[in-house]
């Protein structure tokens, strides 16, 4: 009756709020429709694995970066991303227009994923780069290089560049 | 009627098929799970998501801009 169980991995290379969402959501999903899903956390990507997520958004070199604000769907010019307070001002509106409008946070989609078993594994070579240590981060992930994420991705079905 | 009901209203995506597949885990075999929401997206996605798990849709109804759906574990 169902498909034959495909498999997925990601490859989460961003760390923005905005970039969290789609490896988060897809993860997630794909675990609750049945298939085992597999994330590798490098470079930019590694600080979701954070126990203390601080995620922020900028507007800067984002042109569509367009908020409904008064009516209209509005951006913001690069020169004023450069204002100090401002990154964190959007920050704060792109939380606020998500928990307004139902949209789990990426605390609440990681947590769920945890829950549903999906493997993190967090780039080795990304934490020494970075001096990330790995007490800084959430319980239950593993450690790897380039290498085990290739055979992760030889074995998936789906493999995804985010 | 159903064995559970799921209120997901005002919840978006993925949050309503999440949230469905943890309930359908308290759900007997061949027993019924009714999910409640207001995303519209969700009507393709409860389709989607039955088709790939094996469980049956049994019945998806509208109102108002409250969506109704009934899902038989069948799998």
């Amino acid at each position: 009756m169902s498909a034959e169980e495909k498999s997925m991995s990601i490859i989460v290379t961003k760390g923005s709020l905005d970039w969290a969402y789609p490896p988060f959501i897809l993860a997630t999903t794909a675990a609750a429709m049945g298939l085992p899903v597999t994330m590798f956390f490098t470079f930019y990507g590694l600080p979701l694995l954070l126990k203390d997520l601080k995620l922020q958004v900028t507007a800067a070199g984002n042109p569509a970066m367009k908020l409904p604000m008064m009516g209209m769907h509005m951006g913001l010019p690069n020169l004023l991303t450069a204002i100090p307070g401002v990154d964190a001002g959007c920050s704060v509106m792109m939380k606020n227009l998500i928990k307004k409008k139902g949209v789990a946070s990426i605390d609440e989609l990681r947590d769920m994923a945890v829950e549903a078993e999906v493997r993190m594994i967090a780039c080795q070579m990304t934490m020494d780069l970075f001096e990330y240590d790995k007490k800084d981060m959430i319980e239950g992930i593993d450690i790897g290089g380039a290498a085990t994420y290739i055979e992760c991705a030889t074995q998936a079905d789906i493999n995804l560049f985010i | 009627m159903a064995d559970h009901t799921l209120d997901a209203k005002g919840l978006n995506c993925p949050l309503p098929i999440l949230k469905a597949r943890k309930a359908l885990k308290e759900v007997p075999d061949n027993g019924t799970l009714e999910i409640i929401a207001t995303d519209p997206g969700a009507v393709a996605d409860f389709e989607a998501f039955c088709r790939q798990t094996g469980n049956e849709l049994l019945e998806h109804s509208e109102d108002d801009g409250i969506y109704t759906f009934l899902i038989k574990k069948t799998a």
